[in-house]
């Protein structure tokens, strides 16, 4: 069987200018979202709070539950239905965290049970104080940052084989954040700027495969955040997990693009770029789609099957392979092109 | 070929190691080796982290220092006109200047060396004089409350009974516990979060109770609670207490504390044991104040309040109280171990119930099964004979991942599941960047053989390159990481090893051995 011919030629860098607003659209979208959400939107972990899943023997009201919170000071809580249809299980979660006084659980699992009249179980409970959320909170970002960090320098000392440059780009990187960090800016920031100032550097030291790699990746994970405010979905440790799987299988896609493009500028070095290019990304093209469909594959299992707990750890996971394809071959490859039309000026 | 016994012995050697090492988890008892952990996500159990109340237990410290001055000054017949704990953490001694000035300055300067002046003003005859404790000092006292509280937590959960409690410290004054597998948790959580402070209190019956509770409590006295709750109704009642302030013997001198039950009543009940200097302490106590009301107190709240009849010697006390079985259990039980040098506060609390546990289980491994055996049945419809050895890679991958898990004792938590599964995706990308390689070869029109030569040497670079990136993120997220996210870069990293050994040397062998027997003219791929 093949779904791919080998003597495909489909003009991909040709519409490169459509994918660049395509790419446009939905990173402008994300954005858009996100600053009319007011950032992402965090769950327990990165803010603070309490949450509890209950499941009830019977099928209840999510009112008679409210009521039953009011009785014992949660007015405050929201309540939702949680996990697969007809299982009475349900989240209820509140801001302050309220879970050291003594006997809480047993108090709530009474006013429940008085309020719902039926008998229930505490599933879960997780709450986690404002001085955690914010140490997790400063985890994520620097996890995120780190593995941008390491990710960086693999790529310029791997595929340019300057490991010189890509020693001075870390120390500079290092340096800008040192920089960053005597000014006192926030972490969200810190990590937008040393992505700035490692675009510009990759763009002076002429990295171009490491500026297509980083930007493929920024983009996909732009686009998930998106996906994940315009959802309204909550943020939590697991969703860093996954962002961070994406910038892996991301860059994966990308690297096996690249690897073929190397390859083919020694092989066929009379070539114009763009034709290059084309050959490359049609001769992995096949590959790219059957490891993408194979991974989607389990990930959609998990995600309509996985259960509550799983189900947007997986949703994120689906975005990010979907749009990771995707960048692979229409966004991080195009960008080598774009030092072709600044030579040319010369 | 001598190339090739090589690569199949370390074939059989992983492999055999790898069942091994998995087969305690499929069945128990059959190894002496340990099975894979569990995380507390998938088990169930409780994962807490406790803020230990530093700045309580310098407050207690000085406060000590500050009774103890106040005592010295006593016995040398000194003059003072106040001594008190200002500001939480200060002490403020007040002195007529002319008096006893210099037999204080004295005192000070030869029995509280450490203590640190910080002022020293006189206001109309009256010399105030604020102290604090040294910033090492400081340091070192709240050091050591971390590392009592952290001794003390452990011993009541080892007398309460978990099976692989999990206690450690985080950073300067955290301590993270995990319990797997307890299903009480609120109890847990009462348990370990009690101060525990027994004090021994008397009551002030010399002066009203009613007007202190009006607002104006005599100084040196405090008023405290007894909280009864009526079994059948439910319902508290709240009877206050006037207490001196002074403690007269501490949990400190306990040697012991049992459940006993009352013979009248068949109410159980805590009886204490001190040791010989609280025992003495409390022999004298007792005799000094016959026929006054001495209060147990418990983290502030007032146990009961008998009257003492006469002289009690031997050191021996009892603590009643309406407890159930279970409570007066748990009160021996935090008694035996001590009190708290400091409250302790909950930072983060995550409990699972065993039942979601077990259903995370099982949705895990369902999942995990339907996705692979969409991804197998794809590889054979696509590959063909290929895809059979993608597939067998496929198997013997979960397989490595397992025995990896239980060989490095690693835990294997919700996500960690997902972990696998998701390297059931990515694990056949290898095998298909090989395969790819080697149609375009055939394509090129060459043989079986040099085919899949080529189509290995080409592969090889690419998936390492590949598989680099992802293992950088995982080692990233295992560093940044906690509970079960670790779970999942520990899940992912070994699957992207496995995955690079199964696709480069074990599928290899497998073609090596097709076109070694048979002298094959074209390949199934």
């Amino acid at each position: 069987m093949q779904f791919v011919k080998p003597d495909v030629n489909v003009n991909f860098i040709g519409k490169r200018k459509i994918a660049f607003i395509v790419s446009a659209v939905m990173i402008t979208i994300s954005i858009a979202s996100l600053i009319l959400h007011g950032g992402p939107r965090l769950g327990i972990d990165f803010q603070g709070g309490t949450l509890i899943q209950v499941k009830f023997a019977a099928p209840v009201e999510i009112d008679a539950i409210k009521s039953g919170l009011r009785e014992i000071d949660l007015a405050k809580s929201s309540v939702q239905e949680f996990g697969d249809q007809g299982t009475n299980e349900y989240l209820i979660r509140t801001d302050g965290s309220v879970m050291t006084t003594e006997g809480f659980t047993t108090d709530l699992q009474k006013a429940l049970a008085s309020a719902t009249g039926s008998e229930l179980e505490m599933r879960r409970v997780e709450m986690v104080g404002p001085q955690v959320g914010q140490d997790l909170r400063e985890k994520a970002l620097f996890a995120m940052f780190f593995a941008l960090l390491f990710i960086t320098i693999y790529i310029s000392g791997r595929f340019e084989l300057k490991w010189m440059i890509s020693g001075i780009m870390a120390a500079a990187l290092i340096g800008a954040v040192y920089i960053f960090t005597l000014l006192n800016v926030s972490i969200p920031w810190l990590i937008i700027g040393a992505l700035i100032v490692t675009l510009v550097l990759f763009w002076f030291l002429e990295l171009k495969y490491a500026m297509g790699a980083i930007v493929a990746l920024v983009h996909d994970v732009v686009i998930t955040v998106g996906l994940f405010s315009i959802f309204d979905k909550e943020f939590t440790l697991a969703i860093i997990a996954a962002l961070l799987t994406i910038i892996g299988y991301s860059l994966n896609d990308t690297i096996i693009v690249f690897d073929r493009i190397r390859e083919n500028l020694r092989k066929y070095h009379k070539n114009p770029l763009e034709v290059i290019l084309n050959r490359s990304i049609n001769e992995t093209l096949s590959r790219t789609l059957l490891t993408s469909l194979t991974t989607l594959f389990v990930i959609v299992t998990l995600f309509v099957m996985g259960g509550g707990i799983i189900h947007d750890f997986a949703f994120a996971l689906i975005v990010g392979v979907a749009v990771g394809t995707y960048s692979s071959v229409f966004v991080a490859s195009p960008i080598l092109l774009a030092w072709q039309s600044k030579q040319r000026k010369k | 070929m001598k190339n090739f016994s090589w690569k199949l012995a370390l074939v059989f050697v992983v492999l055999v190691t790898a069942i091994i090492y998995i087969l305690p988890s499929l069945k128990p008892n059959l190894w002496p080796h340990k099975q894979i952990n569990l995380g507390l996500d998938l088990q169930g159990g409780m994962h807490l982290v406790l803020e230990v109340d530093t700045e309580k237990a310098l407050e207690s410290t000085i406060e000590r220092i500050s009774q103890e001055i106040r005592e010295q000054l006593k016995r040398e017949r000194i003059r003072h006109v106040a001594i008190d704990r200002v500001d939480g953490v200060k002490i403020s001694i007040q002195i007529k200047e002319e008096d006893s000035n210099a037999k204080v300055q004295a005192l000070l300067d030869d029995e509280f060396r450490d203590l640190r002046e910080l002022s020293n003003r006189t206001v109309a005859g009256v010399k105030t004089i604020l102290m604090d404790i040294p910033d090492s000092d400081r340091d070192q006292i709240e050091r050591l409350a971390v590392d009592q509280a952290l001794e003390t937590i452990r011993n009541r959960i080892d007398q309460f009974g978990v099976s692989e409690p999990d206690i450690r410290r985080q950073g300067v004054n955290r301590i993270l516990i995990q319990l797997p597998g307890i299903k009480d948790t609120q109890r847990a959580k009462d348990l370990i979060g009690k101060t525990a402070l027994l004090e021994f209190k008397l009551v002030d019956d010399t002066q009203s109770l009613d007007s202190a509770l009006k607002g104006s409590v005599p100084p040196g006295r405090e008023i405290l609670y007894q909280v009864d709750e009526d079994p059948e109704t439910q319902r508290t009642t709240k009877q206050p207490f006037l207490l001196k302030k002074r403690t007269l013997l501490t949990g400190a001198y306990l040697t012991d504390a049992r459940v006993q039950i009352d013979n009248q009543f068949n109410e159980p009940y805590v009886s204490i044991n001190f040791d010989k200097k609280g025992a003495r302490i409390f022999e004298r106590v007792t005799g000094e104040n016959v026929n006054k009301r001495l209060a147990i107190v418990l983290d502030n709240s007032v146990y009961s309040a008998p009257v003492i009849q006469e002289k009690i010697a031997g050191g021996q006390a009892r603590i009643t109280g309406r407890f159930t079985t279970e409570e007066a259990r748990d009160l021996a039980i935090v008694l035996r171990a001590g009190a708290l040098p400091a409250p302790v506060n909950v930072l983060e609390e995550r409990t699972v119930g065993p039942s979601l546990g077990a259903d995370s289980i099982s949705k895990g491994l369902i999942s995990m099964c339907i996705g692979g055996l969409l991804v197998v049945v794809f590889m054979v419809l696509y590959y063909k004979t290929a895809g059979l050895i993608a597939d067998l890679a496929l198997i013997l991958n979960i397989l490595l991942i397992g025995a990896g898990l239980a060989g490095f004792q690693a835990t294997l938590t919700l996500p960690g599941i997902a972990g696998i599964i998701l390297t059931i995706g990515m694990a056949v990308d290898a095998n298909v960047i090989i395969f790819e390689r080697i149609r375009e070869e055939i394509a090129l029109g060459r043989t079986p053989r040099a085919s899949i030569d080529a189509g290995y040497d080409r592969a090889t670079l690419t998936i390492l390159d590949a598989n680099v990136t992802t293992l950088i993120a995982a080692v990233v997220l295992f560093q940044f990481g906690t509970g079960p996210v670790k779970g999942f870069a520990v899940t992912l990293s070994l699957g992207v090893i496995a995955s690079m050994f199964t696709a480069l040397i074990l599928s290899r062998i497998i073609f090596d051995y097709i076109l070694m027997n048979r002298k094959v003219k074209t390949l199934s791929i």
